[in-house]
């Protein structure tokens, strides 16, 4: 199969990750959407490695997942701490830094 | 030259004076009157030894100099700071210790009501101390050092009732009109070093003859400014009017007798320079001719007597300064009448401290009246005096004005003509307004304010002032019998034949007495016959009202120098606000508004933040990709 498809669907799957991110105002939405837009990322780093013939891709594949796990800890520990705080998972509660 | 290590203590005495008097501040109230009087009495005898010594020297070692310390040392380049006396500065050295001590013994009873009274004596050993080092010092340099003495001493004591803010004002307008003539003679100093490559008297007066006629020129220019601002000639003279704010002695001793002289002395010490550029020489003869009609005639108008008598004071050295222009043969007669102008008008300054003592500080001379009766003294001195001033045979300026009005017109052609017809309309002027002074003071009825109660004086104020008068009956007479002064003068100056006769001697004499017997006649007609106002009349001729005014020489310094200065000052003023700090401040106000705007942009929404990253992603990613293409 064309190399090429494998690098649309990873685009699409961006798309969908960062349209995710800027529209949706729960915070684990948006999270699940951040993480589609690494994996897309990584999906394109993996086609490219392919495409390419050696690993680097792969490689990079890999650290990319490896920050993912660190952030998605992080992440879900602070949305777990706003919420329990101000009883609300939307992003736009928490909208204080302005002033 | 000889080498005399005493020459220091001339200027020592007074200055320690004053600085015991200004550490010491209210500990010497009690004293420091009689310290400072004896010390300028000290440096007077010190003058009288000096010249017992001189005297006794043959001509030409008469001359003696010494070294202070080395001033400057840059190098191969060496100034000392050194002191000279010699024929002149000794002439000089005694007027000043002289009258400054009759001054001081003066001042202790004047200014015995004054509660200032330590500081002001502080002040007059501190202008003793500096005049005589501006005639002492041996080098143009050292002079400049005594020249700013002078006018800070100057300074201090025009505005020594500084509470009045008139006063203060007069100081600073005394002092910023003397900045104009010392820039004068900074760069006349400068000129010389870079032309002639010396300082010192000696080594310039050695150099000029070699030197190009247009530095010479140049120099004596810039000697003849600063001789204007320091002695209030024509067209830095508007002053000394108001310097008249100081107490009564003050103007007596500096703004008669000896600081205001300083540039006659100038000029004279210059003669090498003078003699060799005739354009400068020229220059001085027309402001010295300029200056001696311009104070008389303010002098006709004047109702204030010390201003009256500061406008002679500026005439009479206009006399001097003619004198000093008309080059080797007037030097000796512009330091006679120097010094018996010392004489006689501190004299009659001193009269006029009298007067005010006893009229309750009065100075209009349109309150006053029949004070002969109630001051008989002081009538008698500043009478004598007076008569010194007109040039009547055979008091003190008969000997000194006329020999300069004789010098003039023998000048020869047009121009002799020119400058002896204006000293003679100068002598009938001064005629006439100090016989003014005379009537108006001295007689006719008494037209007093309530709070006048004329008395004598006490003696510490008559003796000096007893003392000055009998300086001027007789010094004109003791200078030139047997040609003393000029003769005592001689090896200081070129040689110089004699001119041809213009007119006879007695011929000048009796012009002069004429033209002293007609202003005499026309004071007595205008303010001798009938009532004089207390109030000055109001209708009265536009000439009469602009010679009120001074001849206009403040409004015409306001207009020209005043104004103009403002309007380059507010220029600069607005500039520097609107170009400048315009700038910074654009700056500062830049970055606050813009963010100011920006500031909107953060919302504190997080997904705003993520779609504001997004669209720089795609625009990072569109450049990329349009660039590549």
């Amino acid at each position: 199969m064309n190399a090429a498809n494998y690098l649309y669907v990873s685009a699409l799957l961006f798309t969908i990750g960062a349209v995710g991110v800027v529209v949706r105002r729960n915070a684990i939405v948006v999270f699940m959407c951040v993480e589609l837009m690494l994996n897309a990322a990584n999906l394109a780093f993996v086609t490219f490695s392919r495409i390419n013939g050696n690993l680097d891709g792969q490689v990079v594949a890999f650290f990319t997942m490896v920050v993912a796990a660190c952030e998605v800890v992080v992440g879900l520990a602070i949305i777990v701490t706003i919420y329990r705080s101000r009883r609300s998972a939307s992003v736009d509660d928490a909208s204080l830094l302005k002033r | 030259m000889l080498i005399n290590n005493g020459l220091v203590y001339l200027i020592a005495l007074p200055l320690a004076g004053a600085a015991i008097l200004l550490l010491a501040g209210r500990r010497s109230d009690k004293w420091g009157h009689i310290l400072a009087t004896l010390l300028s009495a000290a440096s007077f005898s010190v003058g009288l030894l000096q010249l017992s010594q001189m005297l006794a020297r043959p001509t030409g070692q008469r001359a003696v100099e010494q070294k202070l310390f080395e001033w400057i040392s840059v190098g191969t380049f060496k100034v000392d700071a050194g002191l000279m006396l010699d024929q002149l500065s000794i002439c000089f050295v005694l007027l000043i210790t002289g009258v400054g001590t009759l001054i001081h013994i003066y001042s202790i009873s004047y200014m015995s009501h004054d509660h200032d009274r330590r500081r002001f004596f502080a002040y007059l050993n501190l202008f003793i101390a500096a005049m005589l080092l501006l005639v002492l010092g041996n080098s143009y340099l050292n002079l400049y050092v005594g020249w700013e003495g002078v006018g800070l001493a100057s300074y201090l004591l025009i505005g020594f009732w500084n509470q009045k803010p008139a006063y203060a004002t007069a100081s600073k307008k005394a002092f910023i009109m003397n900045r104009v003539g010392d820039m004068g003679l900074s760069f006349a100093i400068m000129i010389a070093f870079a032309s002639l490559g010396t300082f010192s008297f000696a080594g310039i007066k050695e150099a000029a003859p070699h030197a190009s006629t247009a530095s010479l020129t140049a120099i004596g220019i810039m000697l003849l400014v600063a001789a204007t601002g320091k002695s209030a000639q024509f067209p830095l003279q508007a002053w000394l009017g108001d310097a008249m704010a100081g107490p009564t002695p003050v103007s007596a001793l500096i703004h008669a007798a000896t600081m205001v002289t300083a540039g006659v002395y100038l000029i004279t010490r210059s003669n090498f320079i003078f003699d060799a550029a005739p354009t400068a020489q020229l220059l001085v003869i027309i402001v010295g001719a300029i200056t001696l009609l311009f104070g008389a005639v303010i002098g006709t108008a004047k109702d204030d007597i010390k201003k009256a008598l500061a406008a002679s004071t500026m005439s009479q050295i206009g006399y001097m300064i003619l004198g000093a222009g008309l080059g080797p043969v007037g030097y000796a007669f512009a330091i006679m009448h120097l010094l018996t102008h010392g004489f006689f008008k501190a004299g009659m300054f001193l009269g006029a401290g009298s007067v005010m003592h006893g009229m309750d500080d009065e100075v209009n001379m349109r309150k006053y009246g029949n004070l002969r009766k109630f001051m008989p003294i002081t009538f008698v001195t500043f009478g004598l005096g007076y008569l010194a001033i007109l040039g009547v045979p055979p008091f003190a300026g008969f000997y000194s004005k006329d020999k300069i009005i004789e010098t003039a017109f023998n000048a020869g052609g047009i121009r002799g003509l020119l400058i002896g017809s204006a000293a003679l309309l100068g002598a009938g002027l001064t005629a006439f307004y100090m016989t003014r002074v005379m009537i108006l003071t001295f007689t006719g009825a008494p037209r007093w304010d309530e709070k006048a109660h004329p008395h004598e004086s006490p003696i510490l104020m008559w003796l000096p002032m007893a003392i000055l008068a009998i300086g001027s009956v007789s010094s004109g007479f003791l200078l030139s019998r047997g040609n003393a002064l000029v003769n005592w003068l001689a090896p200081l100056f070129a040689e110089h034949a004699e001119k041809a006769e213009v007119l006879k001697p007695v011929v000048v004499t009796s012009l002069a007495l004429l033209m002293v017997v007609i202003g005499v006649v026309i004071a007595f007609m205008k303010y001798s016959r009938g009532e004089v106002s207390s109030v000055a009349p109001e209708d009265v001729s536009a000439l009469t009202k602009i010679v009120r005014r001074d001849l206009l020489q403040d409004d015409f310094n306001e207009a020209v120098f005043m104004r103009t200065g403002q309007g380059i000052t507010n220029t600069l003023v607005k500039t520097d606000e609107l170009v400048i700090d315009g700038l910074v401040r654009g700056v500062g106000s830049a970055a606050l508004g813009s963010a100011g705007a920006l500031r909107k942009s953060q919302t504190g929404f997080v997904r705003s933040y993520a779609a504001w990253i997004l669209l720089g992603a795609v625009v990072l990613v569109a450049a990329i990709w349009l660039v590549t293409l």
